[in-house]
């Protein structure tokens, strides 16, 4: 299917959040059909509407000294963290000309994102009852989406640089004690997310049908 | 009186939890506005007012559990 992309570069989390309100008016009034707007966060800890506060285990000295500010979002899904080496992409479907089904557009992202992952050599999965995508039993990519009205938005983060992936320990992911991975870890070099833009563009389009 | 219900969400998805509600019992609404958000595991989405009239109950509060077909609130729209 036919979708805007939007690139938004390096994006304070704030700001990014105000592009898609406005993209996903434009899509709920039908003046585009969908988008996926992609970027990259400033370090920024969420918490999403099921977060217990206690998933955060940094302290709060530890957040002031390393300039990471905590905030409350509309999505599901509990704590995470965005930083600069990860891929973050917000999908503005509307699911009433998909399919009406919240589940399954969650697959359909797990799904896209394996593909990516797959053509770089990366052998990634879902595994059952825990919504993400995960490398050998560690997570690579989150998923926390808000649905209005069947129009989606927020979406998913894709852990590309090694580097960020330390950020982690400030919280519990997703309220659960797991180990994240990047792309870096699993192919053993960076890449460039140029590639991983255009490639995640056609998966999601082919998934989306 | 109308009744809402919490519609099917999709395959696997028999239950929720309550967000927030917009209203409070006795609150005038407009159809179309939302009412309520509810959370999945990952997801959270909203449930629009059916129709306009008063918010007359609210039958699950805050944190509350509710499963597809639940009665979530009941709208009177006698005077509509």
């Amino acid at each position: 299917m036919n979708f805007e992309a939007y690139d938004l570069g390096l994006i304070d989390f704030g700001a990014a959040r105000k592009k898609q309100l406005e993209v996903f008016v434009e899509v709920k009034n039908r003046r585009i059909s969908s988008a996926l707007i992609f970027c990259r966060h400033y370090p920024v800890i969420t918490l999403g509407r099921r977060t217990d506060i206690r998933n955060i285990l940094a302290s709060e000295k530890e957040l002031i000294d390393k300039k990471i500010s905590v905030l409350r979002v509309e999505r599901g899904g509990d704590a995470t963290y965005h930083g600069p080496g990860q891929l973050t992409v917000y999908p503005i479907f509307n699911l009433n000309f998909l399919k009406k089904d919240i589940h399954w557009f969650l697959r359909q992202l797990e799904s896209a994102l394996i593909k990516s992952l797959s053509g770089l050599g990366i052998s990634a999965v879902c595994l059952p009852g825990l919504t993400g995508v995960w490398v050998n039993k560690e997570k690579i990519a989150s998923i926390g989406i808000a649905v209005r009205n069947w129009v989606t938005f927020h979406g998913f983060s894709l852990n590309v640089e090694e580097s960020d992936t330390r950020n982690f320990r400030l919280i519990r992911p997703c309220g659960m004690d797991i180990k994240m991975t990047s792309i870096e870890a699993a192919l053993g070099k960076k890449i460039e997310f140029d590639a991983l833009r255009s490639s995640l563009k056609k998966e999601v389009a082919l998934c989306m049908t | 009186m109308h009744d809402v219900v919490l519609p099917e969400l999709g395959e696997g998805i028999s239950k929720a939890t309550v967000s927030f509600w917009y209203f409070k019992n006795g609150d005038a609404v407009k159809e179309g506005e939302d009412l309520v958000e509810l959370a999945t595991d990952k997801a959270t989405f909203n449930l629009p007012c059916p129709k306009a009239g008063i918010l007359s109950k609210i039958n699950f509060n805050e944190g509350d559990s509710v499963k597809v077909g639940d009665i979530l609130a009941v709208i009177d729209n006698s005077n509509n």
